[in-house]
């Protein structure tokens, strides 16, 4: 059998190169009926902020063809509730869990990072500086250069253990703004969160969100979402974590051979609650079928000649 | 509860009008306890646009046949693809999902339905029925050919209807049915499901006159386990998600404007 484990550094090793994308897994707990969690190389949980929020009002979602728009904006009962109450629940999970961390303000997110480096089972943060769905915040850190190292380089300050940045793809240049957040000292980037769209109907002439704008995912984002990783892993020397459509074990190869070091499920959590498992089994039978001895051989080995 | 995740075989598809189609579903073992207001959320294959699960609350249940029946109004692709379905077809579900309806204190009940919104009343009818009480139903629709499945709720309870062109039962909405336009209600508890203008009438009557009152609420659900919270609901405790909160709430919990 093929090696799967993969050494993000810093202290963050997978079992696996697959993850669990923030906002669409719960706490992990949500899907315990449906499998043992523990098998997968990392779990990241939702979005958690400095205080209690309650997200945009309904209707938050809508499908479009081969994908979703969502505006849920960050709901979460905040990072104190967090450490309490949800922690010690998930603390022992045989998988990595990673907190992702927002905010509004830069302070908000030095003082997320700070309470969730205290707990001793959490070996990475996923710092979102790309939530499209919030007025403040958010994608306004992560579409420009110097706001993005301002929050890197408060958090770098507070957090020693892996910080993973989670890039927005509304942006005109992905892979300047992941050299830049390099250069504050990241462990690794994700890419990619949402792509803002949104949905009219046509015979209301009514958007379809209460904020009129979300972010797309799903099968629909994949091709943007490949070529940006694809991008982003020609000019930085740290991992790529890949995400943005991933359906199936060949998405998740796709993401690899383009780039990334490990790949996260997210919206298709929604439409089979094993699909994650699911790709693990492909991935390890595409390495039998290939004579890959570790699965690290495949990032970034397209072929293009 | 536990949740699960299953392949069941279509077994019949019964077209009642032009719109709505009732599906028994066959599991190959024993059913899951499945409690009356939770719901299924269904895979749709192949449709060239849909892509996310479709949630469909349970309309009846037979455990000595290991079997399901889903009630499906046809509104858009997902559900036309469902309505489409053939005896021998696949359909995978994870199930059962989500609040239930609560057991009454009374045994006089009234049980409101609306358009689709009747479809888990059927198997709350028969839970009730099994415990010795007789729910009364009254359902309500645009026209007598809107009315579908009335002999099976029959067989449950009472049955009182409401059409809006009159063709069957009383003429109007449900509000106006003498059950509702009374000043001294005979049931202590009234289950409501159905398009929200409906429910929301319901809950004012139940208030008004101090009767319990549980309404199922129909939210745009994603996953339907509690992950993405897209489908919340505002509540005395801030917004919730409707598929595992709900969809059933005492509608004094909801913060309506009613």
């Amino acid at each position: 059998m093929a090696d799967l484990t993969i050494d993000l550094r810093n202290g963050l090793k997978l079992k696996n190169p697959v993850m669990t994308a923030s906002g669409t897994f719960g706490y992990g707990e949500e899907y315990e009926d449906f499998f043992d969690i523990s098998q997968l190389g990392g779990i990241i949980v939702k979005g958690t902020t400095g205080s209690r929020r309650e997200g945009n009002p309904y209707p938050r979602m809508t499908e479009t063809p081969k994908g979703m728009l969502n505006a849920v904006g960050l709901q979460n009962k905040g990072v104190d509730h967090f450490v309490k109450e949800i922690y010690p629940r998930i603390k022992d999970y045989a998988t990595n869990i990673l907190v992702n961390v927002s905010g509004s303000t830069v302070d908000e997110y030095e003082d997320v990072a700070r309470k969730i480096n205290e707990l001793e089972n959490i070996p990475g943060i996923e710092l979102n500086i790309s939530c499209p769905n919030v007025k403040e915040g958010g994608m306004a850190f992560g579409t420009s250069c110097p706001s993005a190292v301002a929050v890197i380089n408060a958090v770098r300050k507070v957090y020693d253990k892996h910080i993973m940045v989670k890039l927005s793809p509304n942006v005109t240049n992905v892979a300047e703004i992941a050299h830049a957040v390099e250069g504050e000292g990241a462990d690794s980037v994700s890419l990619i969160n949402t792509l803002l769209g949104m949905a009219i109907d046509a015979e209301t002439r009514k958007p379809l969100l209460s904020t009129i704008t979300g972010g797309l995912s799903g099968p629909a984002v994949k091709p943007v979402a490949l070529r940006m990783v694809w991008q982003v892993s020609q000019v930085v020397k740290i991992p790529v974590v890949g995400l943005g459509g991933i359906m199936n074990a060949d998405d998740a190869i796709e993401f690899m051979l383009a780039g990334a070091s490990a790949i996260q499920i997210g919206t298709a959590n929604f439409i089979d609650p094993l699909v994650s498992v699911k790709v693990i089994k492909g991935i390890e039978d595409y390495c039998e079928r290939h004579d890959v001895k570790a699965v690290r051989e495949l990032t970034g080995a397209m072929i293009t000649e | 509860m536990k949740k699960y995740i299953d392949d069941f075989v279509v077994v019949e598809n019964r077209r009642l009008n032009h719109e709505y189609v009732i599906l028994t579903l066959q599991l190959d073992r024993e059913l899951p306890e499945i409690l009356p207001g939770q719901f299924a959320e269904v895979k749709v294959e192949n449709g060239p646009d849909t892509f996310l699960r479709r949630p469909i609350s349970i309309h009846d249940a037979d455990y000595d046949k290991m079997q399901i029946k889903l009630m499906v109004q046809e509104i858009g692709e997902g559900t036309r693809i469902m309505g489409g379905l053939q005896k021998g077809d696949s359909l995978n579900l994870v199930y059962p999902l989500g609040s239930s309806f609560s057991e009454p204190d009374t045994d006089d009940v009234l049980l409101v339905g609306g358009g689709c919104g009747v479809a888990p009343l059927l198997y709350l009818g028969r839970r009730l029925k099994q415990k010795g009480i007789t729910p009364k139903f009254l359902l309500g629709a645009g026209n007598r050919n809107g009315l579908v499945a009335i002999e099976e709720y029959e067989k449950v309870g009472e049955v009182n209807v409401t059409t809006e062109d009159g063709s069957a039962g009383t003429k109007g909405y449900v509000i106006h049915h003498p059950l509702m336009k009374t000043d001294k209600p005979a049931y202590g508890h009234v289950y409501t499901c159905g398009p929200e203008p409906m429910m929301k009438v319901v809950a004012r009557f139940a208030q008004k006159h101090n009767i319990k009152c549980e309404v199922s609420l129909e939210n745009k659900m994603a996953c339907g386990i509690g992950a993405c919270l897209c489908c919340v609901t505002d509540t005395q405790d801030g917004r919730v998600c409707t598929c595992t909160d709900g969809p059933v709430f005492d509608s004094t919990y909801l913060k309506w404007q009613i």
